[in-house]
This record gives C-alpha cells, sequence and structure tokens, in this order.
C-alpha cells in the first residue's frame, strides 16, 4: 500500500506544560484519530511532548513567496511601529 | 506449597510470560522496514519494543529467581525450541496485515483482561509489571481496534482478508484461556490468574469488536494447544533461528 491514498497532517507538540505547541513535522494518516497515534508514534518516543495537535496540511491556508514584496515590504520603513523608536520621557525612566 | 516451590513455580511462570512477550515481540519487528507506510512501520516497531521490553522484565525476574547466574539472555537466545513455552498464537507467522492485526486484537484484549489480574498478584514483581504493561496495552488495544474497524468495513478484499485471518487464528486463541496444574496453583496462591474466568469478557469484547467491523465471530470448532509442554507450530524453530543466530555465533556481543 503506498500513502496516495492517505492525507498528510501536520503535527504540533507541546515540550511542557506552560510552552506553545510547536510544529514539529508532517506524517500520513487516514483520518485525524489515526494521525494523532502516528505523530505519537513518530514524534513523541522520546518523551518529548504532553500535548499533540494535527491539522490536515490542505486546511493550513499559507502565505505564498510572491506575495512577500506586498506583504513585508511596506513595514521596513515604518520604525515608529518598534517600541525602540520612541525616546522614554524622564517620568517613566524606570520602566 | 512449600516456599520453595513457589519460587520455582514462579520462575517457570515468569519465564513462560517472557516467552510469550518475546514471541511475539520478534514477530512484531518482522514488520519493521516491511511495513504497509512508515508511519505504521515505526508504530508497529514501536509496539514491537513494547513486548520485548515486557519479556526482558520477566525474564530477568525469572534468572533472579533461578540464581544460578544466567541472565536474561540466556533464557532468549540459548534455549531450544522444545524449551520455549509461549502460548502457540505469539509464534504464528506475521501473514498480512490483516493476519497480524487479527492476531493483536485478540491478544490485545485478553491483555485488556490479564493484566490488571496479574497487576493483583501477591508478587510484587509480577504486579509491577503487569501494571506497566496495562497502559502499553490500552495504547495498543486503540489500535487495533481501530485497524479491524478500518479493514473490516473497509473494501472488499481487505474484509475478505480480515474474515480469512479471523478464521485461522480463532482455534488458536483457546490455549491463552487454559492453566495446566502449575497455573492453576499459582492462581490459587494468589500469584498468578485464574485465565479461564477471562474468556467470557474476553469473547463478549472480541465480538463486539468484531461485529461492529461487520465481521463474523466464528465457531468453536477447532483448537490447537501445546506451547505451555513446549509443543510448538513448526514457525518457531525458523523464527528462533532468526532471532538467536547472532547471540549463538557470538556470544555474549554486546553493541
Amino acid at each position: 500500500m503506498a500513502t496516495d491514498n492517505l492525507e498528510l497532517y501536520e503535527v504540533f507538540v507541546r515540550a511542557r506544560r506552560g510552552l506553545d505547541h510547536k510544529h514539529v513535522g508532517s506524517l500520513h494518516a487516514q483520518d485525524a484519530e489515526q494521525a494523532l497515534e502516528y505523530a505519537r508514534d513518530v514524534y513523541t518516543r522520546r518523551s518529548e511532548g504532553v500535548s499533540i495537535w494535527v491539522v490536515r496540511s490542505r486546511d493550513i491556508c499559507a502565505s505564498q513567496e510572491d506575495d512577500s514584496e506586498s506583504f513585508y515590504d511596506p513595514s521596513d520603513d515604518k520604525p515608529y511601529r518598534h517600541a525602540t523608536y520612541y525616546q522614554l520621557p524622564e517620568a517613566v525612566n524606570n520602566m | 506449597m512449600s516456599d520453595f516451590d513457589l519460587k520455582t513455580a514462579t520462575q517457570e511462570y515468569a519465564t513462560r510470560l517472557g516467552d510469550d512477550s518475546v514471541v511475539l515481540g520478534h514477530r512484531l519487528s518482522e514488520w519493521t522496514s516491511n511495513a504497509p507506510f512508515l508511519e505504521e512501520d515505526i508504530a508497529l516497531s514501536n509496539v514491537a519494543l513494547d513486548y520485548i521490553g515486557r519479556a526482558r522484565m520477566y525474564y530477568s525476574y525469572a534468572a533472579e529467581l533461578a540464581g544460578n547466574g544466567k541472565t536474561e539472555d540466556d533464557l532468549a537466545y540459548t534455549r531450544d525450541m522444545r524449551e520455549f513455552r509461549n502460548l502457540l498464537i505469539h509464534e504464528l507467522p506475521r501473514g498480512d496485515f490483516a493476519y497480524t492485526m487479527v492476531r493483536q486484537l485478540f491478544v490485545d484484549v485478553f491483555n485488556t483482561y490479564y493484566l490488571p489480574e496479574l497487576a493483583k498478584s501477591s508478587d510484587s514483581t509480577l504486579a509491577g509489571i503487569a501494571q506497566k504493561g496495562i497502559k502499553e496495552t490500552r495504547y495498543h488495544l486503540r489500535r487495533s481496534h481501530e485497524w479491524a474497524l478500518r479493514l473490516g468495513d473497509g473494501t472488499e478484499e481487505s474484509h475478505k482478508r480480515m474474515q480469512r485471518a479471523i478464521e485461522s487464528l480463532w482455534g488458536y486463541t483457546h490455549e491463552l484461556f487454559d492453566a495446566d496444574p502449575l497455573e492453576v496453583q499459582l492462581a490459587d496462591a494468589g500469584v498468578g490468574v485464574h485465565n479461564a474466568a477471562l474468556r467470557p469478557a474476553w469473547l463478549e469484547q472480541v465480538s463486539e469488536i468484531l461485529t461492529e467491523a461487520s465481521l463474523t465471530v466464528p465457531k468453536d470448532d477447532w483448537a490447537v494447544r501445546g506451547g505451555r509442554i513446549g509443543y510448538h507450530t513448526e514457525n518457531l524453530g525458523h523464527m528462533l533461528n532468526d532471532m538467536q543466530f547472532l547471540h549463538r555465533a557470538y556470544p555474549g556481543c554486546q553493541w
């Protein structure tokens, strides 16, 4: 059996309580339930996690390389969006 | 039973349970690099490792009780086929994927009822091993249950293969609920488990899962036995050839 008829899933693992889920990789599975089990077997066999999310890869809406000029360049010349752009008044100097 | 007898019997029992685990673990490990796809390959190998880990615990305990300087490796790798006491269902060749999964289902449901009983053993080592096995089994059963549904209720071909596997394995499930005098005595002494008492619950859960998967529960019209007295199918010898070759060729080798 090949993986042709299986779905691709992205796997996110929370390493410890208090941390965010982090993308760790992807895998093939027939449904979400099975993806969760395979994620357990493939990505947490050395005690890497306490919680797993799986998401169908095709459900992820991703930005495209082609969009990067229109997405990110316009913010290059707007330094006032960074906190470091502002001089703190004396009064709040110890903030 | 005197203390000495109980100790010898417990040692024999631990060896038997080790045999069950190492033989099934080896059969599962034969899927490594041969499974239908990568993810399932890793999953099956994980289950194999659970069983081999369990075998190590049982064997180490048996070796400790024997107190004759032999180790878990001696038990696993230097005994001949006739000395193995595993139940026959564990030694049958892995067959196709359906066959492997049906066997897992039967064994997983058995362990679902057997291990909690063993966890109550007055022997704290056996109870501890069982306790660890309970958690593993919960996951194993989750997998074999889902595969039974997926394949039983899948395509015409997968259904056919599942039913065929069920028919050819059913006669080997009866032995799971047998007990020879040694096992009965151990159960009476609070160390072992009365296996026969587990069958109704096993049958009920297996029937439920098979029915849910549109599969048919076979009739109890044949049964094969002999593992606990060392009478094996022709398959075990070939398997042990593979499994023991390295240790026999290079005794004590490490990596």
